[in-house]
């Protein structure tokens, strides 16, 4: 039953999620593409289109792949259905645990098992981030397969190229990442017609 | 009764506005939620935000979700923060579930196809940003620095399971704690 396996799963990944953000990048990475809902482009993809609509990631991100599932098997009713599943299931473990917080949190703050749980947690969320970095790397640069060959390509030469402008950008001069992803979009727009002209693409 | 019936609908509405006014979600919830629930009405006190960012990044789940459940809670009870939360989640469902169904055949379209192929490197410096802004709040030391390269090398040199990469960490964490304390204990 896919409204049942969507919502538990994106039970899991809320339990799982410490940090916010794009710390449940990892496991969502891992979860929709371990049960072939969503490919590695369709993820990145999204991440602009969740990056450029209000709301938080996860919320976007679960109702996304709610819709898309409940959709396919049982069309537009299945799809609300589906997108109210996965986000019930994201949103139960945070709720359920910060209500028991609220009531006890004074003691929740000095428990030395939370805390001690804690000075793992967030390293490991380091770690899965950068991980899903090479994981992405691989796709945006080597979309067909990771080969020497590929460095020539007129798509890699522009994306190695946007992708140090645009960290530039990100990093340095802090710019807002809708701005960002516009600038992005603009200079795709640009180059991919560029590279049809000249029978590069 | 009355009275939270009344606070709790207007955290569904403040609220409803946070979740549909941020983009990026999660951390830049945060001076919204203290404008509007702290400074301008004060519900709850200005301090208290602090204490909201620290329980929300110490549990699971996304912060913004956790924050509209604990302030709706300090404020009306689990009747505010079923309410607080409703509010954040619902703008996301709504507009999402818009998107998504045309997200397909809007792909088909050269222009856009294109316009994706840009973004894609785009959104790859946003995330390594992400990245470098989590490594400012990791505790420095041996331990966590271990973990980290661990957590790392698992993933991407041995395909472990993420779910028990997670649970393998917060069990290092909890044991190095553990030792740590007994040792500042027997020193004492």
């Amino acid at each position: 039953m896919i409204f049942l396996q969507l919502f538990l799963t994106f039970f899991k990944i809320g339990a799982f999620t410490f940090g916010g953000g794009y710390a449940m990048l990892p496991l969502i990475q891992s979860e929709a593409i371990n049960n072939g809902w969503l490919t590695m482009e369709q993820i990145i993809d999204f991440i602009a289109v969740s990056e450029s609509t209000p709301g938080p990631f996860a919320i976007n991100m679960a109702t996304f792949v709610g819709t898309q599932m409940g959709r396919a098997s049982f069309g537009i009713l299945g799809g609300i259905l589906g997108a109210i599943c996965a986000t019930l299931g994201v949103v139960m473990p945070s709720f359920i645990v910060i209500l028991f917080v609220a009531k006890f949190y004074q003691k929740f703050k000095e428990n030395k098992i939370v805390a001690g749980c804690l000075g793992g947690l967030k390293p490991a969320a380091i770690g899965l981030i950068c991980a899903a970095v090479i994981s992405i790397g691989k796709t945006v640069f080597f979309p067909d397969s990771v080969a020497l060959s590929v460095v020539t390509s007129y798509v890699f030469v522009f994306s190695a190229l946007l992708f140090a402008v645009t960290l530039f950008l990100a990093l340095k001069k802090k710019m807002n990442p809708i701005l960002i992803i516009v600038i992005s979009a603009v200079t795709g727009i640009g180059a991919g017609y560029l590279g049809e002209y000249l029978g590069w693409l | 009764m009355k009275e939270n019936f009344k606070k709790a609908l207007k955290l569904f509405l403040v609220f409803f506005k946070i979740g549909a006014f941020t983009f990026g979600g999660g951390y830049a919830m945060v001076p919204i939620i203290q404008s509007e629930v702290a400074e301008k009405r004060g519900w709850i006190k200005n301090e208290d935000i602090l204490d909201i960012l620290a329980i929300s990044e110490s549990t699971p789940g996304p912060i913004a979700i956790n924050s509209a459940t604990f302030v709706g809670y300090q404020v009306a009870g689990v009747f505010g923060s079923v309410m607080a939360t409703l509010g954040v989640v619902l703008p996301s469902l709504i507009i999402i579930s818009v998107v998504a169904y045309f997200f397909k055949q809007f792909l088909a379209f050269k222009v856009v196809k294109y316009a994706f192929m840009g973004i894609r490197a785009g959104v790859l410096a946003l995330i390594v940003k992400a990245a470098k802004n989590m490594m400012k709040a990791c505790p420095k030391n041996a331990v966590a620095y271990t973990i980290v390269s661990l957590a790392f090398i698992l993933t991407v040199v041995f395909d472990i399971n993420v779910f028990a990469v997670i649970i393998g960490s917060a069990v290092m964490g909890l044991v190095y704690s553990l030792l740590t304390n007994k040792r500042k204990g027997e020193e004492k």
